[in-house]
């Protein structure tokens, strides 16, 4: 581990004012401080942005929700707002890494994770988004984590996030602060997908601060849930997840909103099942349909096939959970 | 000949006692060091580089850029590293030449004033290889297979008795079946680390130690005999400690490369002490780690499920640059009777890091296999499973004829039956579901040798009206602090608070190391002999600094007797319908191994097992890159152990009146392996009554199961009204 500076920002002017010059942010530290450790890679100076503030949620008008950059995972899973209008975000949360962690992580920082890719942690072995232009370890090595959605030749790592898969589902909207002045960017727009460059996740530029993110408001009567598949049944990272919000208006689907992780190299947003589902009966067939039309697209390798039917059968559950809980209510 | 004479049996006081752990405080209070935590005024920091091929040769190291890194005080490779005495184990001769056995050998060694420098350093190190092509992938037709001159057990590789083909040809029921387990690793939680201190041959006088080697280890003596001769020190003089040990699992019951690294370095720097620590990836790599197994099992019954045949084919891995074989065959031979029987092992050594003792070496992987065949043939002969295995119950041992000391497998199944609530018949699989959940449930039995090592001496010293005893044992969270001092208490006829117990260091007699669960046996016969040596010296009212000594007696028993213990092993699983999932809502443990010195450190024994068996059945697997054979899931975030999630109503019980007599004077057999043997096929056993899918390669995951579930769901989909 390389020596470094570690410095503390005092409010958001500062913090930008000690970006650049190898400056990395500093949050909850999670992912980074490994990293550091790991070789993975190195920082001149960390800029603790802890104690800049921007760790409130906020009710907005009409029921959507502004949550800071710096509020932690575990304060945000258990905020009455979110657990009352936005049950799918607060399931994802908890369904992540452990309490420790969770006291420790916080909401921008959870945005910016990079793939647990055994090669991508490995720094003797190649790999295109650690060492940009070496290659792909996985697609010939340990290949039963990789993508099965926009998969490229280029990298095979998927995005790691619980919280982003139910975030990029229900549309927010991540806002920024930077040397070029503030910017709204949708969750569905913030990551890059494999093709587009495996370097870099996001599109979000150097010095470039996350200030919040903001939930807009479901429509009355929608019911959201996230469901997590892993075999260890804590501190694991989804073979496959599901984020799901239904809006069901008898017995048709009026709005429907479908998140899948550990798919994709980035958190995925099925449309395509979407489409399918919106103006159809809320019925299993219709949900196998609206799933198998996502499903098509999905081209999974020798080592993850299983990811394909876990995925389906899991997706199917949500959603059946979902309609059934709607009709009881 | 003669009746056997076997122990005297010591009247349990103190044993028997659940006493707290006597190291409690000091663990508790962060006080009981463990090896990178001891004192060491002005230690240097040693980082290890790496081999990136599998086979070849260093053809250059360019340590230019981590010389030039301020903090960093010496580079050691092959050309400069100081010489060892005896490099024919290659694993204690690193950096003596260029050769590359394997990925991630190291190469080099960096030594630095502080760590985070040691490891940049050693980053920056640049190392060119000659490669060559290298084999590292475990398989049927590898041409490297070969039959070993013994397993690790000392036992012969291959065992033959009867005609196992005919009887197979013959038999009413036959399982005819591959079995696999994964390449696991032990992952104690204090990585292996050392802090070794080079004095020289004049050290106090010329008969100090030379070397000080502060280290994590399962036996300072072991240390001190392996590595003596390599450093080229009279074994008095290299002196090892470890009082407190953070678990080793097996991997650390003997010294690997690591311990020579750090011995060289603080040869090259002395007087200056060096700490070298393993880190967590590098421990996939240097210290050990449990073989992968292809096992092909078959059994042959007749008509009322009586065994005719059992024929147990192995195909495993070794190191090329070292070999270790796993005794897998091993307990087949003596868990069931048939008339016919056979075992073999053949393996084959790869271009990859060195396999070594994993918890219950042998016992696991190839009880595993045996297990979930019993409960194939079970099923076949539509029989309840435990009523197959007491119809196959041996009256004497079916390898060598001895009798057993004392087997009491059935009463353990019994037992376990009732506690359980055991629904007596032949399974009915996809018989129980719970809203989306297949219910099942699944038993095995459980063996391990009563093992008791040669070579321990113990001695007793009277002391300001305490009993001083000493002996370098070893306790690596076992609890071997307080179960000796109470062995020694009733030894001497005093009570705890009388006796001040040293372990964990070589100025104290020999001892063997706490493996083979065989610790308390063999360190209990010498300080028992010990103490009935100073009662006889110096009688009951000693002098100031009266002392004696003494090894193990003979104990003719061990001729005359098959010694094991007996353990079965329920447990109920949930299947996920949808994604496979499998969840593990109780596990309970029968076990037979003589009597509980210590109730407390005993059940935890066998909890600690049973949960490794459970993460053995479920998770552990070390992925292997296909390319270059090293492990990729080389972390505990991607090397899945269970978590605390994962267990859940977990119980470990032991018979009544289970007295030991032949194997030493406490009546005791060992504990710390049986509660892993048997306990995976347990839950796979239950796996298949939950789905009716036969799980036969460890671990047992969703993909593995989902394509047996998978048409019994899509009815579901399809017939069912989800949304009602």
């Amino acid at each position: 581990m390389r020596p470094f500076v570690y410095e503390r920002a005092t409010d958001v002017a500062d913090a930008l004012d000690r970006a650049g010059d190898g400056a990395v942010f500093l949050a909850g530290g999670t992912n980074l401080v490994d990293h550091l450790r790991l070789g993975v890679r190195s920082a001149e100076r960390l800029v603790d942005i802890t104690r800049i503030g921007l760790d409130e949620v906020e009710e907005l008008p009409g029921g959507g929700l502004r949550v800071g950059a710096l509020v932690r995972n575990s304060d945000l899973a258990a905020h009455p707002a979110l657990r009352r209008g936005f049950p799918v975000v607060a399931q994802a949360l908890l369904a992540g890494a452990s309490g420790q962690l969770r006291n420790m992580a916080t909401t921008g920082g959870n945005l910016l994770q990079r793939t647990r890719c055994v090669y991508f942690q490995d720094v003797t072995m190649p790999c295109t988004k650690r060492d940009p232009g070496s290659g792909c370890s996985a697609l010939e090595g340990y290949a039963a984590g990789n993508a099965i959605f926009e998969t490229s030749p280029r990298c095979m790592a998927v995005h790691p996030s619980d919280l982003c898969v139910a975030l990029v589902a229900l549309d927010a909207v991540v806002r920024t602060t930077g040397p070029a002045g503030d910017r709204e960017i949708p969750m569905t727009e913030l990551y890059r997908r494999a093709e587009d460059g495996p370097e870099t996740d996001t599109h979000l530029v150097p010095g470039e601060l996350i200030t919040h993110v903001d939930l807009p408001p479901l429509a009355p009567g929608t019911r959201s849930a996230y469901r997590k598949v892993r075999e260890r049944a804590s501190y694991a990272f989804a073979l496959v997840s599901v984020a799901a919000a239904l809006d069901v208006v008898d017995g048709r689907v009026r709005d429907a909103r479908l998140g899948f992780g550990g798919v994709c190299h980035r958190p995925f947003r099925a449309r395509r099942a979407e489409e399918a589902l919106v103006g159809g009966p809320a019925d299993a067939a219709a949900f196998a349909a609206a799933i198998d039309a996502e499903l098509a697209h999905a081209r999974p390798g020798r080592d993850n096939a299983a990811k394909v039917p876990i995925l389906r059968n899991t997706a199917l559950a949500v959603l059946a959970g979902l309609a059934d809980e709607g009709a009881r209510s | 000949m003669s009746e056997p004479t076997g122990p005297t049996l010591l009247d349990p006081v103190q044993m028997g006692r659940p006493v707290g752990r006597l190291d409690g405080r000091r663990k508790v209070l962060g006080v009981a060091p463990y090896a990178v935590e001891h004192e060491a005024e002005g230690a240097a920091q040693a980082a290890m580089v790496a081999s990136t091929v599998p086979r070849g040769r260093v053809r250059s190291i360019d340590a230019t850029a981590a010389r030039a890194l301020p903090g960093v005080l010496a580079v050691l490779d092959h050309t400069n590293a100081p010489r060892v005495a005896d490099g024919e184990d290659r694993e204690f001769a690193p950096l003596q030449d260029d050769t590359v056995w394997f990925r991630r050998q190291p190469v080099a060694l960096v030594v630095a004033e502080s760590s985070e420098v040691a490891r940049e350093a050693a980053a920056l190190v640049a190392v060119e290889y000659d490669e060559e092509p290298a084999e590292v992938g475990l398989r049927p037709d590898s041409p490297r297979l070969y039959t070993p001159e013994k397993l690790s057990d000392g036992s012969e590789s291959d065992t033959s008795a009867g005609d196992v083909e005919a009887a197979l040809a013959a038999a009413t029921h036959v399982v005819d079946e591959t079995y696999a387990t994964p390449y696991e690793h032990n992952n104690p939680m204090e990585p292996h680390a050392t802090i070794a201190t080079w004095h020289g041959e004049d050290a106090g006088l010329g008969d100090g130690p030379v070397l000080t080697l502060v280290d994590s280890t399962q036996g300072v003596h072991a240390v001190r005999s392996s590595l003596a001769p390599v450093l080229g020190i009279e074994p008095e003089r290299l002196e090892v400690v470890a009082p407190y040990v953070g678990g080793g699992f097996g991997s650390k019951g003997a010294p690997h490369v690591n311990v020579v690294l750090a011995a060289l370095a603080a040869k090259a720097l002395a007087p200056r002490p060096v700490r070298l620590t393993v880190t967590r990836q590098q421990m996939f790599a240097l210290v050990g780690y449990r073989t992968a197994t292809i096992q092909h099992f078959r059994l042959g019954a007749d008509a009322d499920g009586r065994l005719t045949a059992i024929s147990h084919d192995v195909l495993e891995q070794s190191a090329a640059i070292k070999e270790f074989v796993e005794q897998t065959g091993s307990p087949t031979r003596s868990m069931y009777a048939a008339p016919n029987r056979r075992t073999t092992h053949r393996v084959a050594r790869l271009d990859v890091a060195i396999p070594f003792w994993m918890r219950a070496p042998g016992e696991m992987p190839g009880m595993f296999a045996h297990e979930v065949a019993m409960d194939e043939l079970a099923h076949r002969c539509g029989l309840d499973p435990i009523e197959l295995r007491v119809r196959n119950e041996p009256d004497v041992d079916p390898e060598t004829g001895h009798p057993f000391g004392r087997r009491r497998l059935l009463e353990c199944l019994r037992r376990g039956a009732e506690r359980f609530g055991w629904e007596e018949g032949p399974r009915a699989p996809l018989s129980r579901r719970e809203g989306d959940w297949l219910v099942g449930t699944g038993v095995a039995s459980s063996t391990y040798p009563a093992n008791a090592m040669p070579g321990n001496e113990a001695t007793v010293t009277f002391e300001h009206g305490c009993y001083a005893v000493g002996i370098g044992a070893a306790d690596i969270g076992t609890g071997s602090w307080t179960s000796l001092t109470q062995v020694t208490a009733d030894a001497l006829g005093v009570g705890l608070e009388q006796i001040r117990l040293g372990i964990g260091d070589t100025r104290y007699p020999s001892a063997s190391v706490a493996g083979g669960s065989s610790g308390l046996s063999s360190w209990g016969i010498a300080i028992t002999a010990a103490a009935r040596a100073f009662r006889e010296q110096h009688g009951d009212r000693p002098s100031e600094g009266a002392s004696a000594t003494a090894g193990m007696p003979d104990n003719p028993d061990l001729q005359e007797y098959a010694l094991n213990s007996y353990g079965a092993h329920f447990a109920k699983v949930r299947v996920h319908a949808d994604t496979g999932q499998i969840r593990v809502p109780r596990m309970l443990g029968v076990f037979s191994v003589g009597r509980a010195v210590n109730p407390t450190t005993l059940r935890s024994q066998f909890l600690g097992g049973m949960v490794m068996g459970l993460s053995a059945a479920l998770f552990e697997e070390s992925v292997r890159d296909p390319r270059f054979g090293h492990v990729v899931t080389q972390d505990l975030a991607s090397y899945h152990v269970a978590a605390n999630a994962d267990v859940a109503d977990l119980d470990a019980i032991w018979l009544d009146d289970d007295v030991e007599t032949h194997l030493n004077p406490m009546g005791s057999r060992g504990a710390g392996e049986i509660g892993i043997v048997g306990s995976p096929a347990a839950i796979v056993n239950a796996v298949f009554d939950a789905t009716g899918v036969r799980v036969r390669d460890l671990p047992v995951t969703a993909d593995k199961l989902l394509a047996g579930l998978l048409p019994q769901r899509e009815r579901d989909h399809v017939l069912g009204d989800a949304s009602a």
